[in-house]
């Protein structure tokens, strides 16, 4: 295999992390904020009726399910900017007629994203040590699957922004799709709380895996195994490099 | 001896069918200055896109210091710099940042005395900190030319650089390029200005229809397809050409003071002398004597529509 453009990825990479410090409290005022409300109203007003779930407080049962959508939402959005703006600006040719490739492309742009995404998630937990104890039982794993789902939506925002043909069609998707997905995922309930026909409906979604698996890695409790969870991100970002590597193989809306 | 860059070939057909390229052989030598010309539309964009690889061509090959631009494609833009047509930059990047990002997708390390370099040359390094959204259209113009030479590329590709810019910054291009001239870049640049070509190439070719229909040294294009225009300026006003002048393709001007001749300068004779002592035996009297070498343009056109009618 050729070997890969280093200075080319660190170059996209810093580029795009520079757009996040130069806004950085911005980047990190909005999800705190949001955080807090949540805390507010889910935490204290709703969690002061159900108490517990599965032996959990409720306001610390959130917490994975908050660092989730969070996580999704701005791993998303975050990729899907980055490879758009240039194609908007039309400084895209650069990418295109530089020495790097699909993988170091790639890696700049989803790397910078997933970063900000879980750095954004660190604050939210450091935030929710304010209103819960939350005490993680697998810290490890915890991290793994904050970095798998930030890996793998920020490789799905990639895609997002390469196939996207306005800002409009970029809002969209993270707003249509992405919040539902995270809702219905159990990020405020766990999924044996549904009727079982609607928690068989919910088993179809695969935002449930990463939440159940996220939430395992803090509890030990989860809607599904964990291996399966492991299993159903990895497949996900196995898709969605095979489709990156098929836009940029084609040109598709990239040298059109 | 193998050029820099080394065209063999080269084809490019449109899903839609349109075919924008037609076998187009070429070699071009490291350091010289070679001016694409053609209408709008004639191929010149895709050619030079081609090269730098926005777009994948249907045959032939493109050969860039003896690296194939698709299979040893790192190696081949590595040595490739490229200034579009369209002024393109992100609006809230600075100068200085902007060109050193550039230099970084090509795999070069930090060096930021060698992009000062860069900027001073350009007559940037004052706006260094501007966000490039603050500058003019000539000096974003010589940011995209910045950017293009970050990683000191051999050969700089130019698609049509004074596009839709005034008079005094069409100079300073020309300034800038004759710089790089001298400091030994290899530079193609595609225009539809005539006098643009004509004040910078070593080299012209005429693309058109997707066609190159022709690449010579500019002298010699004008030295062979030029005709000369001689102009005499009569001391008395004629009211006609004397019989005896007649059948030599002579024009006398409505006010009839001046006669004119066009004449081929590659001729064995030219008929100069001739015409000169044949007015002095008829008793005409010349007060003065110009020529004129015809433009690029016209030879341009003519090639265009010879191209056309074969």
């Amino acid at each position: 295999m050729t070997l890969l453009n280093w200075p080319g990825i660190w170059a996209i990479f810093h580029h795009e992390m520079m757009r996040f410090f130069r806004t950085i409290w911005q980047s990190l005022a909005s999800p705190v904020v949001s955080t807090v409300l949540y805390f507010v109203v889910f935490g204290a007003a709703i969690g002061g009726r159900i108490q517990s779930v599965e032996g959990v407080p409720y306001g610390a049962f959130i917490v994975p399910g908050l660092m989730m959508l969070t996580v999704l939402q701005q791993a998303v959005s975050n990729a899907s900017f980055g490879i758009y703006f240039p194609k908007f600006s039309g400084t895209i040719y650069e990418y295109l007629v530089s020495p790097v490739g699909w993988v170091e492309v790639t890696l700049g742009f989803v790397g910078a994203a997933a970063a900000k995404a879980i750095l954004i998630a660190l604050v939210i937990l450091a935030t929710s040590f304010f209103f819960v104890g939350v005490h993680i039982l697998h810290p490890f794993w915890m991290l793994a699957f904050l970095f798998l789902t930030a890996l793998g939506f920020s490789l799905l925002g990639f895609i997002l922004g390469l196939w996207a043909k306005s800002f409009e069609q970029l809002q969209i998707v993270p707003m249509m799709v992405i919040t539902p997905l995270v809702f219905l995922g159990g990020a405020f309930y766990s999924a044996s709380m549904l009727p079982p026909f609607w928690e068989g409906v919910a088993k179809l979604n695969p935002v449930l895996y990463l939440i159940s698996g996220f939430r395992w890695s803090f509890f030990g409790l989860a809607d599904v195994p964990v291996g399966v969870s492991l299993f159903a991100v990895a497949i996900f970002i196995v898709i969605c490099l095979a489709i990156i590597r098929w836009i940029f193989a084609t040109g598709w809306r990239l040298r059109e | 001896m193998t050029g820099i860059i080394e065209i063999d070939n080269l084809s490019k057909q449109y899903d839609s069918g349109t075919k924008a390229l037609s076998d187009v052989t070429m070699s071009i030598e490291e350091g010289e200055i070679i001016a694409l010309l053609g209408p709008n539309g004639a191929g010149k964009t895709t050619l030079i896109s081609i090269i730098c690889g926005l777009v994948v061509p249907t045959g032939g090959t493109v050969r860039v210091d003896g690296h194939d631009i698709r299979t040893d494609w790192r190696a081949a833009r590595k040595l490739i710099g490229l200034v579009p047509q369209e002024i393109a930059l992100e609006p809230f990047e600075t100068v200085f940042n902007s060109v050193r990002f550039t230099r970084g997708l090509y795999g070069e390390g930090r060096d930021d005395a060698h992009i000062e370099q860069v900027l001073r040359s350009l007559a940037l390094w004052d706006k260094r900190d501007a966000p490039t959204k603050d500058l003019s259209g000539g000096m974003k113009r010589r940011v995209l030319i910045a950017k293009a030479l970050a990683h000191r590329p051999k050969v700089l590709f130019l698609d049509e650089p004074t596009a839709g810019v005034d008079v005094t910054l069409r100079r300073e291009m020309w300034q800038v390029v004759e710089q790089l001239r001298r400091e030994g870049v290899t530079i193609i640049l595609t225009t539809h200005y005539l006098e643009e070509a004509e004040e910078m190439a070593d080299r012209v070719g005429v693309i058109s229809k997707g066609q190159l229909l022709l690449i010579r040294p500019k002298d010699e294009l004008m030295r062979e397809f030029g005709r000369k225009t001689l102009t005499i300026e009569l001391d008395e006003a004629l009211h006609a050409i004397p019989p005896e002048l007649l059948g030599r393709g002579l024009e006398l001007a409505p006010e009839g003071d001046r006669i004119t001749y066009n004449y081929d300068t590659t001729a064995e004779r030219t008929g100069i002398a001739r015409l000169l002592g044949e007015l002095a035996t008829l008793g005409i009297t010349v007060r003065d004597v110009s020529t004129r070498q015809s433009s690029l343009e016209e030879v341009f056109i003519s090639l265009v529509q010879e191209g056309e009618a074969a």
